[in-house]
Parts: structure tokens; sequence; C-alpha cells
């Protein structure tokens, strides 16, 4: 399984976005993910528009104290775990 | 305890017990509320309201059969409305492509369908009725849609064979999920144990075809397996525990901790009617009876693992065991785990024909057995 930059990922059907405890989270079949600062941003990009590439850029300059490789990694790794849990649709 | 205590997550609505299905494996309890008894509308969306601002994130509209209801479009859309996420759970017999598209519209967000196997004929023998082709026929209009779909397989041992034809099936569809649930042996599944429970040598095959399409499937379709517990060396963490994550509403609007809870004698229930969601989670004796480790005996009072298992399921004490507070029989510390194990040398030790390339058996009665169906509540 892996990310590719130029797809542009969308949140999986019966996925969305909620709030609880004034806390944002993830709603998906059965389960629910608390998304904090990064995740959230992460999250909110998975919108069928941005590219992986895109999100990466985005967020770098969100996190410009960060090294852009650890943000890119970082990214590329909360989106495989968000394939694995069949929350995203990868669309070309 | 209690200034520990946070909110339930998950709601269970079992809507009504009316189902056009007679399962052998059912959990509804054996004795079942009758339509006049059931919560109508109004009642249930009240109980929607205050299960969102309690924190209760999702719902889950099971039954019998929610599509039973007459109201359920409105019953959904009142659960949407007061900011619920709705898992349907549903044989999809009721159902045609004019309502399908009316729950989804009014804010359903996972239909859960399932299967009884991946045949026509072990599908109509375990549910008694005419159903597997209608099932494939929901299938194909749910994709019309952008709806999540998991496909339930409940598994025993006269469909564990078939795992593989099971997962086939669902890769036809456009289900992001497959949950594999082994019968867990309470009500009705507890009533026909014996012709259901899988054989060691079905498990471990079972085990090695889910771990291996887990890994095919990975990123398009999440497989979950549930074991069947008696083979487990550990108990499993009944509803996360009893009274810490889940809340059932029961038709006539009864609040248990889970689905078998009435049969542990000297608990009395409150009332939606009655009383507040959070009046109930956080006061009534039902939901306090097992929190926490007070009433735990040995060995769970000293185990390592009791704040990972709580001591395993009640109801499955009280069947087994006699005493709701023992340890779950099935966990391998049990003082009465020779019980489960003497239960298991039955199954392993009967010459049961099994699998679908099984040929012929010389005893009849062994494939074909004699199923305790669950009737249809008035």
């Amino acid at each position: 399984m892996t990310i590719e930059l130029t797809s542009r990922p969308r949140l999986a059907a019966g996925c969305r976005l909620g709030e609880n405890n004034q806390e944002r989270i993830l709603q998906m079949p059965e389960r629910a993910l608390r998304l904090n600062g990064p995740s959230l941003e992460i999250v909110t990009r998975c919108d069928g528009k941005h590219t992986v590439q895109q999100i990466v850029s985005e967020l770098q300059q969100i996190y410009s104290k960060a090294q852009p490789r650890k943000v890119e990694e970082d990214i590329l790794g909360y989106l495989a775990l968000l394939q694995k849990e069949r929350a995203l649709d990868f669309e070309e | 305890m209690p200034h520990e205590l946070s909110n339930p997550l998950a709601l269970i609505a079992e809507l009504t017990h009316r189902c056009p299905l007679h399962c052998v494996y059912c959990s509804n309890p054996l004795e079942m509320q009758s339509r006049s008894n059931e919560l109508p509308t109004e009642t249930w969306s009240r109980v929607f309201q205050e299960a969102a601002q309690f924190g209760v994130l999702q719902a889950d509209f099971t039954g019998g059969e929610p599509l039973a209801r007459t109201d359920i479009i409105d019953l959904v859309r009142a659960a949407r409305a007061a900011g619920l996420y709705i898992n349907l759970i549903t044989s999809g017999l009721p159902l045609d492509e004019t309502k399908l598209s009316a729950l989804i519209a009014a804010g359903l967000d996972h239909i859960q369908l399932s299967f009884q196997g991946a045949r026509e004929e072990i599908s109509n023998e375990i549910s008694g009725t005419k159903s597997h082709g209608q099932k494939l026929r929901v299938l194909e209009w749910i994709k019309q849609h952008r709806v999540a779909l998991t496909l339930n397989f409940v598994i025993h041992r006269r469909n564990v064979d078939q795992l593989e034809e099971m997962v086939a099936l669902a890769e036809t569809s456009s289900a992001t999920r497959i949950e594999f649930a082994n019968v867990q042996y309470y009500g009705w599944a507890f009533a026909n144990r014996e012709n259901l429970l899988p054989t060691r040598a079905q498990l471990d095959r079972s085990m090695a075809i889910i771990k291996r399409e887990q890994e095919r499937l990975e990123g398009r379709i999440r497989v979950e397996y549930v074991v069947p517990d008696y083979y487990a060396k550990y108990p499993k963490p009944c509803m996360g525990g009893w009274g810490r994550k889940l809340m059932l509403i029961t038709p006539s609007g009864g609040a248990l901790p889970c689905h078998a809870a009435q049969v542990i004698p000297g608990l009395s229930f409150e009332n939606v009617k009655e009383r507040s969601l959070r009046d109930i989670w956080e006061r009534s004796a039902a939901f306090q009876k097992f929190r926490g480790e007070d009433w735990m005996q040995e060995p769970c009072k000293n185990c390592d693992r009791r704040d990972q298992d709580f001591g395993g399921c009640r109801c499955q004490a009280l069947l087994l065991a006699g005493d709701a507070a023992a340890t779950d029989p099935v966990c391998s510390l049990a003082p009465l785990r020779p019980k489960v194990d003497a239960i298991l040398a039955a199954v392993n030790l009967a010459p049961v024909s099994v699998g679908a390339g099984a040929g012929p058996s010389p005893n009849e009665s062994l494939t074909r057995p004699s199923w305790l169906y669950r009737p249809n509540p008035a």
C-alpha cells in the first residue's frame, strides 16, 4: 500500500467530521477517531480536490518550525493509517 | 467510582423484536416484546436527543428487523438531527429501492447487511425463510448510493468452511468492511449451541484464511473476525465492560447494559419512558451492579487482566456457572472452565460432516440438525 503524491484523497462513504465534548472527531462505521491539530488539518483537506502533495506543502507552511521532511513522513503515515481503516478513497 | 464515570459512546436501539427471519442464533431474548409494547416515534426521538447531548456518538438501529418499523425514516431523521451517526443493522428483507433512497436522504450513514451464508441453501436453512436472493438485489441497489456498507456474516459450524465464498461475494459489492462474527452463545444460540459450535480444526482453518484475506484486501476492505469465545484462552471484554461504553434500549424502552442482561435474576431495569438516559446511566442499580471491581470474585479479584477483560461476560457466567458474579467460565483461569471444555470435547469428538465438499453423511441428523427457530412476536 503506497500513497501516491499525485492522488486526491477524500473521505470514504460513511466517514464524516463531527464534534463531541468540544472536540472534533472523524465518525466512521462502528468507530470514531479524535482529531487534534495536525490530524484535523489533514482530514479537512481530504476533500477530493487537494492532492497529497498539496496537503504536504500546506502543512509544511503551517508547521514551518518542523523539519519539512518529517512533516511529509508524518502525513504519509497518517494517510496510510486512514486508508487501512478504510476511511479514504483516492482519486487519480 | 462514579466521579470517574464517562458517558456511553454508543446507543444500541432495538427498535422492534419483529423480524421476517427466524435465525437459530438470534440474540433477542427468548421472551420477546410484542408490537403493542413498542416505544412510539416521539419517545425514540427524545431518547436520541438525550443520547447526543450526553455525548453518545453513534446509534445502532437494530432489532429484530428495524425496517419492520413503519416510522423508520422518521427515526433516522430524528437521530441524525440530534447529531448521532447512524448504523442500520438489517436483513434487507423489507427494503425496496425507494425506501433505500429515502433512508439515505434522511441521513443514514452506514448499512450493515446481514448474510446467513454465501449460498442460498444454508442461508435459508439458518434463517428459516427464503431470504438470500433479496439480499443480493439489495447489494446491487446500494451500489447506486454513497453510503458505507458492511457485510455481516454470522459464523458457525455449518458455514465456517465457506469464508472464501463470503469474501468473494463482498468483493462483488460496494462494501468497505466485512464482519465475520462467530455466534455468541446466549438466548436462541445457547439453545442451539451443540449444532452451531465449530470444531477446533474448522476454527484453526478459518483463522488462517482470515489472516490471508486481511492482508490481501488491506486498504480496500477491512476484514474483522470475532472468534467463538468458548475456544479462547481469556474471556472477551464483554460490551467493553459493564456500563462503561454502551447502553441498549429494548423495543419497550428498557435500558440494559447488554443484549442478554435480562437473563440475570434479581436485576431490575429502568425504562426510558420514566427516566432520562443520564439518570439511568449514572444511578440505576442495574448499571452499577457490575461496574468497577468491587463485585469480583477470585481469580478475577487479583488478576492482572481484570482491567482488560473486566472478568468477561456476566450473562455467560450466569448461563454456565449459575452465578452472574463468577469469573466467565470461558477463561482458562476460571474454576468452571472444565464445563466449557466438556462442551468442546463433545463437539470435537462427534463424527460431524462439515465443509463445502463434504459428501452425504451417513447420519442425516448431523447434517440437518433439528433447529429451534425463533418465532415472531405478536
